[in-house]
């Protein structure tokens, strides 16, 4: 408790300062933009038993909070404040995974501010406090969204220079700034600091733009050379807290009167509620009440321990559905293949491909095959909400908090401004977040019981009923000439995606849906085509999506998993490009850059020149030895012939970040045990602002990849999931870790001949050619092609002994 | 419910709970100690490891009232101003991604450190494999317990040249 304004203090720290990161000069962020006057904003917290911050610097009765106004783009208040003890603190509408990218925003805004680069700190992602900028996803924190904080920041300098003239008496033009000191050039003994000029004021300058993507000052942002900060690894301000835990992360909120829910989920996919047996868990202690609408149903305690007992011990009966929801997994691809395309997208033509497979000396074809597979967050879907004074507090770990308070909002009928979230660190989750349930649940069982609710789905609940990576199946032909020349080339995909869920939509998150809601047009899905440069003359590429029977209220729901679509299509088409290489007895890597070098003619992202830059940069740190896949088998020494070791390497972009990866592999040929042994990634996503923090960025997705590669993949009956915790949907383990990981940065610093060289996302790019890499080596180390993913000892060795291996 | 007395990091405490509650509770909710967190309930994952006698125990599937000896959670490692080398080490070595598992990661390498504090690169892989990282901070986790065992190491050895002299 803080005595000074009766606030606990957990909840002053949520509000007031950054997670974990202790600095001087703090300001209460709602106060200064009330008293500053440019927004009517006030503050409530839980149960109505707290002092609101302004009322407790103005000495004023408690009164109602909210409502909760966005801040607005286009006041540069909004993006920074600059304390009188001259340091600053950014404010941005950004949440963080887990890869350390608000550390990288200070770096950015401290280099375009021109301040001390420890004199600052940046606060990340609730919905009154900070801009919207959409949270975060599709790796674009550095790409897109650290542009208006630089223009801000620039801005900011801009016009504190300005006031820096007036109070010196000097041109803009002769004065110097360092650190927030603003001198006088040769004559530094003259100097006034940023705080000095701004402290407690605001700039009250109004930016332009159409939108917050956009948002602009007068200045412009400095060019590559001039930063200082980016470039640099500043270790993560967020990991201290986190290692020494006294982080207080979104499972950790608590609040006066607080009581615990806990999900009762259908034991079968569409099932229908038929009835409820209360006086099963009456005898619990701290139990409050069953809460229920449709087919949700929920259970509220106490004690948190008391809502899991009573979840499980809850009697409840339900009706299974006339028709099964979906085929088993064993016989996914089967449906899949038979199944009506509920769309398609328009074939992407070049050529005459036609005519080129009929003139093909040679015509391959191959089919690929990728799983549902989870996200499974490392912990459950939570939050807590609280519904004091008529307004709904929402705290999550939502990815995209700005998305769901206007989810939570829709999904209650509250207008927005009565909702706000506020964001706090979580597991990551691949974009599980974005698609958010625990948020919805907690806000609608706190206005039902009229006290602020906690949720948190259990392990077999969030295995089982989270969002799903799409299945995929692929079948890809190819026409060689007979110089072994590719000259034909069809991708067609399929992907079980129809009714993909989007982002925090009030109609499809699960409590809306097990409610009875139902969108008279579901979400149409996407099946994507390959992401390369490859020159092939005459080509034809398309993407179908199909459904399963039932698409309601099942755990089969499709969201975007870390670049939803690309590891699957890339898995089929790298595949396919390694499985031609063979064909032609060329060794791959020297056939895919035969495709690349062809022609010259590129793009305006250079994708093919980087294409082959990240190629050759990965041969090179591997030390590529130039031969065809699959010759006579290497036995690694030692092993008496058991273990077989091979190379394998796959390329891709995901947007315009281009990775290449090179996998070598030591395969059990008694197990079917995959060890990958070394990885080499080399990427380019332009300019780099903090090396560290992308190099280990890059390693995680690396390995990400190789989870997904030799782990991953949702099992289920026809009427339910049974892969419902981490033995039925394995994810990498310490031991399966590489001896070797290298990370080659292709674009490592930033690049004095590109004064403009922009930053491309990094948080995705690194995962997308690690499958195909994976499948490339085995088959380089055993002579066996295994088109499906995840390569689990059983499938592999079941491959071998059919190929006699 | 019943009357039980737990001590953790140092510190006694004496509850009035239901004997069957998971210590994971207790801690989090009751002492206000979340460095251990809820991962899957299950002992799968580590994420709510604790030390119990030298050893890492899982307290999610752990009865409070089967404790009988000295806890110590990840806020016991520490002491006011200095980190524990496994901390300074996970620091140097920028070691987690999102940092949700972080204290399984650190609180299993402790146990086995002070089981075996130059362990190689297998023993790491074996006593580590069972606790999990959903962002795949592995490869650095493992680093940066090599790097504390140097630490510690290396302390030892300037403590007993300083004894010598």
């Amino acid at each position: 408790m803080n005595a000074s304004t009766g606030i606990p203090q957990q909840i002053e720290d949520i509000l007031s300062t950054h997670p974990g990161a202790t600095h001087p000069g703090s300001t209460h962020r709602r106060g200064f933009l009330k008293s500053a006057g440019m927004l009517v904003v006030s503050f409530a917290t839980g149960a109505g038993a707290l002092a609101t911050e302004a009322d407790a610097q103005t000495g004023a009765a408690s009164h109602p909070a909210g409502p909760y106004h966005d801040p607005d783009f286009r006041q540069l208040d909004s993006w920074i404040v600059v304390h009188d003890n001259n340091t600053a603190t950014f404010y941005v509408g950004k949440t963080d995974c887990g890869q350390g990218t608000g550390t990288s925003f200070r770096q950015l805004m401290s280099d375009e501010l021109d301040i001390a680069f420890e004199q600052t700190t940046c606060i990340m992602g609730s919905t009154d406090n900070t801009v919207d900028q959409g949270g975060s996803g599709g790796s674009t924190a550095m790409e897109r969204d650290s542009w208006p904080m630089r223009r801000a920041a620039a801005e900011a300098r801009r016009v504190l220079l300005e006031m820096g003239s007036a109070h010196l008496g000097t041109p803009v033009d002769q004065l110097a700034v360092g650190n927030a000191v603003i001198t006088i050039k040769g004559d530094p003994s003259k100097r006034v600091t940023y705080g000095e000029l701004i402290a407690g004021k605001k700039f009250n300058v109004t930016l332009t733009g159409a939108n917050v993507n956009v948002v602009t000052g007068v200045a412009k942002v400095k060019p590559v050379q001039e930063l200082r900060y980016t470039g640099q690894s500043p270790q993560r301000d967020d990991i201290p807290a986190k290692v020494d835990g006294s982080l207080k992360w979104a499972v950790d909120v608590k609040l006066p009167g607080m009581v615990h829910a806990r999900n009762v989920k259908p034991p079968f996919a569409c099932a229908k509620l038929t009835g409820i047996d209360e006086s099963s868990v009456r005898d619990i202690p701290g139990f409050i009440r069953v809460v229920k609408k449709g087919n949700y149903v929920a259970v509220v305690c106490e004690r948190e321990e008391q809502a899991v007992r009573a979840a499980r011990q809850l009697k409840t009966t339900w009706e299974k559905p006339s028709t099964a929801p979906f085929p088993a997994s064993e016989d996914l691809f089967n449906y899949m293949r038979a199944a009506t395309a509920t769309s398609a997208s328009r074939p992407i033509v070049e050529g005459d491909p036609d005519a080129a497979f009929s003139s093909a000396a040679k015509v391959i074809e191959a089919e690929y095959e990728v799983p549902f597979q989870g996200h499974t967050a490392f912990a459950g879907a939570h939050a807590t909400a609280d519904p004091s004074n008529g307004q709904m507090t929402v705290y999550s770990n939502d990815m995209k908090s700005y998305g769901m308070r206007r989810g939570v909002a829709e999904f209650l009928g509250m207008p927005h401004d009565k909702v706000r979230v506020i964001w706090r660190q979580g597991p990551q989750g691949f974009g599980r977040t974005a698609a958010d349930d625990a948020g919805c649940e907690a806000a609608w069982i706190a206005r039902e019981i009229g006290r602020p609710v906690r949720i948190q789905w259990m392990r077999d609940e969030e295995t089982a009923w989270d969002t799903k990576g799409p299945a995929f199946l692929v079948n890809v032909r190819g026409g060689l000439d007979a110089n072994g020349r590719l000259i034909a080339y069809e991708y067609s995909a399929r992907s079980c995606d129809y009714n993909h869920v989007g982002y925090n939509e009030p109609d499809t998150v699960l409590i809306a849906q097990l409610m009875g809601s139902r969108r008279a047009k579901p979400a149409g899905g996407s099946a994507a085509t390959p992401s390369e440069t490859y020159v092939i003359p005459n080509r034809k590429m398309t993407g179908e999506v199909v459904s399963l029977p039932l698409v309601w209220e099942t755990p089969l729901r499709t969201g975007n998993l870390r670049d939803p679509n690309g590891p699957q299509s890339t898995f089929a088409a790298e595949s396919f490009i390694d499985e031609l290489a063979a064909a032609t007895k060329t060794d791959p890597l020297e056939f895919r850059m035969k495709m690349l070098t062809t022609d010259t003619k590129d793009d305006s992202g250079f994708h093919r020149a980087r294409s082959i830059a990240v190629l050759k940069a990965a041969a090179k740190e591997y030390g590529w030895d130039p031969r065809p896949s699959a010759g006579p088998l290497r036995a690694k020494p030692g092993s008496n012939g058991n273990i077989l070791t091979g190379r394998g390497v796959a390329y891709s972009f995901r947007g315009q970040t281009v990775v290449a990866q090179i996998a070598e592999v030591e395969v059990n040929r008694q197990t079917g045990h995959v060890w990958a042994k070394r990885l080499v990634c080399a990427h380019d996503c332009g300019l780099v602002v903090n090396p560290q923090s992308l190099r280990n960025t890059v390693e995680c997705a690396t390995l990400h990849g190789l989870s997904r590669a030799i782990h991953e993949e949702v099992q289920f009956d026809a009427e339910k999931i049974t892969s419902r915790d981490w033995f039925s949907h394995p994810t990498l383990r310490h031991a399966d870790v590489p001896e070797r990981i290298d990370v080659v940065l292709v674009n490592g610093d930033p690049n004095p001949n590109r004064p403009d060289l922009r930053p491309y996302g990094a948080g995705e790019a690194a995962l997308k050619p690690m499958l195909a890499a994976i499948g490339n080596a085995i088959y380089d180390a055993t002579g066996v092609r295994i088109r499906r993913v995840p390569f689990r000892d059983a499938r592999v060795l079941a491959a071998l002994k059919a190929a006699r291996v | 419910m019943s009357t039980i007395t737990l001590k953790v990091n140092g510190i006694t405490h004496t509850l009035d709970v239901e004997r069957s509650t998971p210590l994971l509770y207790i801690l989090r909710n009751d002492l206000g100690l979340q460095g251990p967190r809820f991962g899957c309930g299950l002992g799968q994952c580590g994420a709510c490891t604790v030390i119990i006698n030298g050893a890492a125990v899982r307290s999610c599937i752990t009865p409070v009232s089967s404790v009988k000896e000295e806890i110590t959670t990840l806020e016991g490692l520490s002491s006011p101003g200095k980190l524990h080398p496994l901390q300074q080490a996970w620091i140097d070595e920028q070691a987690p991604q999102c940092g949700f598992c972080q204290n399984g990661q650190i609180m299993t390498a402790k146990a086995m450190l002070d089981k075996n504090p130059h362990p190689t690169d297998a023993n790491i892989r074996e006593a580590m494999n069972t606790t999990l990282c959903r962002c795949m901070s592995y490869y650095r986790v493992q680093a940066a317990i090599k790097r504390a065992a140097k630490a510690v190491a290396d302390a030892r050895s300037a403590s007993r040249k300083e004894a010598a002299v």
